[in-house]
């Protein structure tokens, strides 16, 4: 693997570009891995990274129906902030952060991390309450988060709309400075660059087709459109496709996949300096480094695999985000897409063990998975080799569903009284 | 005679300004005759400051080309110097800002889709500090170093220093960008629409005319829109061709008239099909107002339409691809097409000499129709080995040198156009540079396919050309240049074939056979994505760096992610990676067709949805009443709610304590309107009612009331409500404010798929009664004198009497704590009762009291607020509440036995009283066991309301806390980031806890 | 912006007129005390999501208000057919 430095890059102009090698062998299977991810997003490939670099596993493979890091890691709009309320949603959250904070340097990629601070608006009374109980939890866990005035929330952003002649006028803000966004793309291929370096074969356009299982019921390998691949142990990490996958192990998963769709604007030199979120009337932008305003447009309320949503949900969108930013009323929406996002009854993921032996899931990261790609990876890979849950994975066990004891990061920012 | 174009540039420019008395230069390069503008009205526009004089109907570009100007725009990443490539929707290049007056700034306009206003004034954009001299090109020196994934094999800078964040991005973002957005808001308004056809025509050209003549005239609605001010398409430019025996021109105009008149077609121009949405759900983008010098200020400024289409057809043409070669990006270089439709519909010379350079037939056609127009073409090159069949040989016989299997080396600029190509023959390796004033290119057609590929049609290759339209999913047709009809009789035929009619006759027209796309090569000057500065080189690394995927390439190099979504490069990208890759175009496959095809303002998207048009405001009955008080509303949902009111001078701490105390001394009258109601009726209402909720309420007596509970089936506390027993069959019940459309959906959810043999129906009477509170030791005093009827009635109980002269259901609640009515009044009436107690109120010294008064007055009482106490992570046991143990079942009855939502360290409802009792800790706040905490604590929950009590003079708080009922006297900590609160655990109740108030 | 079939209104209505309501045929235990914890989670929260065919709930709560049953096709959104809720899926 030729190291990125400026130094190289310099080689390389001299010589007009031709001696890079490619950055990831496009691997071929063999007949047996000691792991084989299922899913080569950024989720999947992270996990194969740290299970090689961390967890003495060397034979890895991902396998990967498409292109790698060609679903929701291309798709979304690639917030990261860790001010999450519930205790056991900080520690991985901010697990994640801290990854972030050195990911260009541990891939030698650089993932462009840019903490450029996450805005979330209060609009009422209730929004208030719940970003100040934000707040105070965050502080006693050491994460940063402040809360803001209007005023100073304006001042952070200054294109921001406040009011009063808003119909929802901005009542404050809680502001993560920490927060903000990375190249998506850059993620996906830093970790299957660092994978590949280390022996990970990443198997592209090869989709499974069947889970198979031994005769004591544990995981005995996956089919595959390119024949059977033995591993004693697999880990799906298929997000929108997880069901789908686990059905083939025989496992029903407590998930729905919905499309989510999000949009960007013609690029335009910088107006926006960080990311704006408002939950209340749905509004979350950001302008990527390429000057295009990064927007994100809620699901649909129907359960698809379309990869594409209905144009009401762009436009309910774009009606908020004129309203709070009404400088870009005349600005246009270059491109739309959608994913597949996994929902899960309490809104946090599944990682961990499943009732199958070997068999190992991450998922139902639903609109928000991109954020904590290092960290969910990282305890993942652990929890894989270790064959036991990662403490900070532990919670997240499916069998929360079973005892009762969700992480309800949706029901705490619920309904105003 | 004509000289330099360039030349008569610059001299207009010296002229413009000084002069004229008189009218200003006529454009240089216009013909004599022709095209579709109308030379007689001059229209003055400027470009970066500079005036020029264009027709009506012409478009910015055209009328820029008229007056010899190319050079109009600079590239992303090297700001290398660009023209006009285009004269439609695929331009990559000439964006520019449009200005108008106040925030009416618009950036990254096609100037090919400008259309021309008296005044117009339109800049260039990307350079600094002017288009003809920009600093940014400096770039180019580091061009070496920026080709593809640059950015993300360096500025990463030592480790954990950010200098990414810190110093390099900002650089990065300064660069990047194309146009400015606006600084100030926008004033022009946008209007949506729906609509429903049978048939939507996508693109008014002769393959989309004929469909919408054939499908008129078979009945149903139609509705026919293009993306062009003028409608036709390529019949505009086929100046030799006959259809049904008459011009063609005229024919499209006959045709016009005819769909005018008929009553069941509509033919929208200026209209953008951007979308398919699911079930044939189209979006189009119709602009109003933008072409105009003074719009009606009663017009928006662009409508969207979603409309509902049975059938789409999509008849929207192809796009001519550019050829890769070194320096084909250089102002003056342009597509064949482009040249024909400046000279055919705006009578425009794009050149004086033209050298051509092709690799399909139908570039000849611009050979022939500029040597005609008395432009100098110098030599056709054409790629492909041999150049024969009709179009090659009549340019032959125009005296047109034709030269087959040559290649284009390179161009040359000077002042800001090319003058000169350097051509070589393959064959032999021999070079020639060729002085020319422009470069037409053809290198085929790129079916304009994005709607059928959006609504998940697939695309097969086809013959080594294109990629054509394959089995559709939804009902979307495509017809014409986009289904690859070879040329004008093919259209026509295939638009009147997709309504069963004869395609009319077709004579004179010239048509050539489209030969392979010809793309190869890896040089750092070839662009193939020219917006984004991708070059050929750029690709052949990416693959070589392992991103073979058409996606990945996309995204590695930026290729086709620029404002024209690369609907002149796509191809040539695909191309490029397949010859990188050794494989089949086929294998490669297509990129993702995504909407919009063109970019569509926010504004259109986003429609009157602004300011009080954003969300509807629910008022109750009485909000002129609370106006004239003077009350601060919060918004609760699209409620409006009165929160305080006010007197001068007063804070909200003030007005509150005053509404508060004045209430629990003498009487407070209150606004309970917005609580959701509903009327549940039927022999089976209790029966029903019992299994919503977590109390028994079978058994309640009719005119009583009780406080009831209701839960989600995972088991958690929903909503809650009273619920009011009016008749052994008839109950009247309450939600909150917030939760009222999603209970009646729970409880109509049970009703019908779960127990619909219960009979039982619901109806959601919110909006049906008005709901006055009144409340405090005089309540039964200020409503005496207007009820008819005995109010010595209990607490809890419910009776229906006249209040003020009005039929009033009048309820013994209190959410106070206070002796307290609620009189139900059918909305209509609520103001004129309001009144009337309003009256009696202030005559024994009462008050209205708004929303923060009540959440004080309920929090000393500790009742629970939906949503401030709960977060729906709550059970009836955390809250102190019966969990409704002796019922057989319930919903949500089952999922409290689960095993861990009876854990000891569930959090449960207390009261909280800090030491210092002026200390108010703040809601949300944490409980811990240490003043000052270490980062990483865990919490044991959190304080969930906190006010000042004037009854008790002190702070007072509610808190849900681990265990908490075990824990009651027990000291923490309420953290802040200026130490913690000390405070102490007690009972979830200050005030009055044996109800004697209540009762009294 | 689905057009769904209203069996009771007998017309095809926008999306927005309708509200969404999980997978169907999902039916409440007749007495859910009788279940175990993982049974009892199995009908609160596992779905079969499937990619293809799916049986959905609707509520046409801007219209007759009565819930319905579709069945769609998850990957191209197509709608198959609509039918009362209580009625068994069409084969």
């Amino acid at each position: 693997m030729t190291r990125f430095s400026f130094v190289t890059l310099l080689r390389e102009a001299l010589r007009g570009h031709t001696g890079w090698g490619p950055q990831w062998r496009d691997a071929q299977p063999k007949a047996a891995y000691d792991v084989v991810i299922v899913g080569a997003g950024g989720h999947g490939l992270a996990t194969a990274f740290y299970l090689a670099a961390e967890c003495g596993v060397r034979n890895i493979a991902v396998v990967e129906k498409g292109w790698l890091g060609g679903g929701n890691t291309a798709r979304n709009t690639t917030i990261i902030r860790s001010n999450y309320l519930w205790e056991e949603s900080e520690a991985i959250y901010e697990h994640s952060m801290k990854l972030w904070e050195g990911l260009s340097h541990a891939l030698n990629y650089n993932t462009m991390y840019s903490p450029r601070g996450v805005m979330m608006l209060a609009h009422n009374v209730h929004d208030e309450q719940v970003l100040k109980r934000h707040v105070h939890a965050n502080r006693l866990a050491g994460i940063d988060n402040e809360y803001l005035s209007p005023a100073e929330a304006r001042a952070f952003c200054p294109i921001l709309e406040i009011g009063p002649g808003l119909r929802y006028p901005v009542l404050g803000a809680a502001l993560q400075r920490r927060g903000g966004v990375a190249r998506h793309d850059a993620v996906a291929w830093g970790y299957a660059r660092a994978a590949s370096a280390l022996g990970v074969d990443i198997i592209q356009n090869c989709a499974v087709t069947g889970i198979r299982r031994a005769a004591d019921g544990a995981v005995a390998g996956v089919e595959t459109e390119r024949g059977f691949i033995a591993a004693p142990k697999v880990g799906v990490v298929a997000a929108g496709h997880t069901s789908v996958l686990m059905a083939m192990a025989g496992v029903r998963m407590p998930l729905e996949s919905f499309p989510l769709q999000a949009l960007v604007s013609e690029p335009v030199k910088p107006v926006m300096p960080c990311v704006v979120m408002s939950n209340t009337i749905h509004a979350y932008m950001s302008q990527s480094d390429k000057g295009e305003l990064v927007i994100g447009a809620g699901t649909d309320v129907y359960t698809s695999y379309s990869q594409r949503g209905g144009l009401h949900v762009a436009t309910d969108t774009l009606e908020a985000v004129c309203e709070l930013f009404p400088v870009v009323r005349r600005l246009r929406m270059l491109r739309s897409w959608g994913g597949i996002v996994d929902v899960t009854p309490d809104r946090s993921p599944i990682i961990g063990t499943t009732p199958v032996a070997g068999l190992f899931v991450n998922c139902g990261w639903g609109t928000g998975g991109f954020k904590a790609t290092p960290g969910s990876g990282h305890v993942f890979a652990h929890t894989i080799a270790k064959g036991a849950p990662h403490p900070i994975a532990a919670p997240f066990a499916l069998d929360r569903f079973r005892t009762g004891r969700l992480i309800d990061e949706a029901a705490a920012a619920a309904v105003a009284h | 005679m004509i000289g330099s174009p360039r030349h008569d540039g610059m001299m207009q420019r010296l002229l413009v300004g000084k002069m004229f008395q008189g009218r200003m230069l006529p454009d240089s390069m216009r013909t004599e005759a022709g095209g579709r503008v109308e030379r007689r009205t001059d229209i003055r526009f400027s470009f970066d400051g500079t005036d020029y004089l264009g027709c009506a109907g012409d478009t910015l570009a055209s009328a820029l080309l008229a007056n010899g100007v190319h050079l109009v725009g600079r590239s992303m990443k090297y700001h290398r110097p660009r023209g006009i490539l285009s004269a439609g929707a695929e331009e990559p290049n000439a964006l520019v800002t449009v200005r108008r007056d106040g925030g009416r700034t618009t950036p990254n306009l096609r100037a090919t889709q400008v259309e021309l206003y008296e005044g117009l004034e339109a800049r260039s954009q990307n350079r600094w500090p002017s288009l003809d001299t920009d600093v940014g090109a400096l770039a180019s020196l580091a061009a070496p170093l920026l080709s593809a994934g640059f950015f993300y094999k360096t500025m990463m800078g030592p480790r954990g220093a950010g200098l990414w964040h810190r110093m390099f991005e900002p650089l990065v973002r300064r660069a990047a960008g194309v146009g400015r957005a606006p600084d100030a808001a926008d004033p022009d308004r946008y209007a949506r629409f729906h609509d429903h056809c049978e048939v939507l025509v996508v693109g008014a050209g002769p393959a989309g005319i004929a469909a919408a003549l054939a499908a008129g005239r078979a009945g149903g609605r139609v509705i026919l829109c293009d993306e062009q001010a003028e409608p036709g398409g390529a019949l505009l430019t086929e100046i030799a061709a006959f259809v049904d025996a008459i011009p063609a021109r005229d024919w499209l105009a006959r045709s016009l008239g005819e769909l005018a008149a008929m009553g069941n077609v509509r033919v929208m121009p200026r209209t953008t099909a951007f979308g398919i949405y699911p079930h044939n759900l189209v979006g189009l983008a119709e602009r109003v107002t933008d072409h105009l010098a003074t719009p009606d200020p009663d017009l928006p400024r662009e409508r969207l339409w979603q409309v509902r289409a049975q059938r789409v057809v999509l008849a929207a043409g192809a796009i001519e691809r550019a050829l890769v070669f070194p320096g084909n990006d250089r102002p003056g270089v342009m597509l064949a097409g482009a040249a024909r439709d400046y000279l055919l519909r705006y009578g425009v010379k794009v050149g004086n000499r033209v050298v051509i350079a092709t690799a399909c037939d139908s570039a000849y056609r611009a050979a022939l129709d500029l040597a005609a127009a008395g432009v100098e073409v110098k030599l056709v090159l054409d790629l492909r080995p041999a150049a024969d069949g009709p179009l090659p040989a009549a340019v032959r016989a125009a005296g047109i040198s034709v030269l087959p299997g040559g290649r284009v080396l390179d161009t040359h600029m000077k002042r800001n156009r090319i003058d000169s190509v350097l051509l070589g023959r393959g064959d032999d390796g021999r070079t020639r540079w060729f002085d020319c004033d422009a470069l037409l290119m053809g290198n085929g057609w790129t079916p304009s396919v994005h709607l059928f590929a959006q609504a998940g049609g697939v695309l097969r290759w086809h013959e080594g050309r294109t990629f054509l339209p394959g089995e559709a999913v939804a009902a979307v047709d495509c017809i014409g240049a986009c289904n690859g009809a070879a040329g004008l009789a093919e259209s026509l035929l295939q638009g009147a074939a997709a309504f069963g009619a004869p395609g009319p006759a077709v004579a004179g027209a010239l048509d050539g056979a489209a030969g392979p796309a010809i793309v190869d090569g890896a040089d750092a000057k070839a662009f193939v994505d020219f917006q984004n500065d991708v070059t050929a080189r750029d690709v052949r690394q990416a693959v070589g760096e392992g991103f073979r995927s058409i996606q990945h390439i996309k995204r590695y190099t930026a290729g086709g992610l620029g404002t024209d979504q690369g609907k002149t490069g796509n191809m040539n990208l695909m191309l490029l990676a397949a010859a990188a890759r050794g494989e089949a175009v086929a294998a490669v496959g297509t990129t993702t067709f995504r909407p919009p095809y063109t970019p569509v303002t926010f504004g259109t998207l986003a429609g009157s949805a602004r300011g009080a048009l954003f969300d509807p405001v629910r008022t109750t009955a009485m909000h002129a009443q609370a106006v004239a008080e003077g009350a601060v509303f919060e918004d609760v949902g699209q409620w409006k709610r009165a929160r305080y009111f006010p007197r001068p001078g007063e804070d909200m701490h003030a007005a509150v304590a005053r509404e508060v105390s004045a209430t629990r001394a003498s009487v407070g009258m209150f606004d309970a309107s917005t609580l959701g109601k509903i009327e549940v009726v039927g022999p089976d209402a209790g029966v029903f009612l019992d299994r919503i909720y977590v109390n028994r309420l079978a058994d309640l007596s009719v005119g009583r009331c009780r406080y009831a509970v209701m839960l989600s089936e995972a088991g958690f506390v929903m909503d809650d409500g009273v619920v009011a027993r009016l008749a052994d069959d008839r109950f009247h019940i309450t939600t909150t404010t917030g939760g009222a459309a999603q209970v009646l959906h729970h409880m109509e959810d049970y009703r019908q798929t779960e127990w619909p043999e219960l009979r039982v129906w619901l109806t959601s009477t919110t909006e049906h009664w008005a709901v006055i509170a009144v409340q405090g030791p005089r309540a039964r005093e200020v409503l005496a004198p207007l009820a008819v009827g005995d109010l010595a009635l209990p607490h809890m109980a419910v009776r229906a009497m006249r209040v003020a002269g009005v039929a009033a259901r009048l309820m013994r609640v209190s959410f106070t704590g206070e002796t307290g009515f609620e009189v139900n009044v059918p909305a209509g009436q609520g103001a004129q009762v309001w009144d009337a107690i309003r009256a009696r109120v202030a005559a024994v010294g009462g008050t209205v009291y708004g929303t923060e008064a009540m959440h004080v007055m309920r929090a000393e009482k500790g009742y629970l607020i939906i949503g401030q106490e709960t977060d729906g992570t709550v059970t009836p046991a955390d809250l102190g509440l019966p969990e409704g143990r002796a019922k057989a079942d319930f919903v949500g009855k089952r999922s409290l036995s689960r095993p861990d939502m009876g854990a000891a360290d569930r959090r449960q409802l207390v009261g909280l009283l800090t030491d210092d009792p002026r200390v108010v800790p703040e809601e949300g706040a944490q409980l811990v066991s240490a003043a000052n905490p270490a980062p990483g604590t865990p919490a044991f929950g959190h304080v969930t309301s906190a006010y000042h009590s004037p009854a008790l003079g002190r702070s007072i708080a509610l808190a849900l806390l681990a265990g908490g009922r075990a824990r009651l006297g027990e000291r923490l900590f309420v953290a802040g980031p200026r130490g913690g609160i000390a405070v102490t655990v007690g009972a979830p109740v200050f005030l009055d806890p044996e109800g004697t108030r209540l009762r009294g | 912006m689905l057009l769904i079939h209203c069996p009771y209104c007998a017309m095809a209505r926008p999306e927005a007129e309708f509200r969404h309501a999980g997978e169907a045929h999902v039916l409440r235990p007749l007495d859910p005390a009788s279940l175990g914890d993982a049974a009892w989670a199995e009908f609160l929260y596992y779905r079969d999501n499937p990619r293809g065919v799916t049986a959905e709930r609707w509520r046409h709560v801007h219209g007759c208000g009565r819930f319905l049953n579709a069945l769609r096709d998850t990957v191209s959104d197509r709608i198959l057919v609509t039918y009362r809720a209580g009625e068994a899926r069409p084969s």
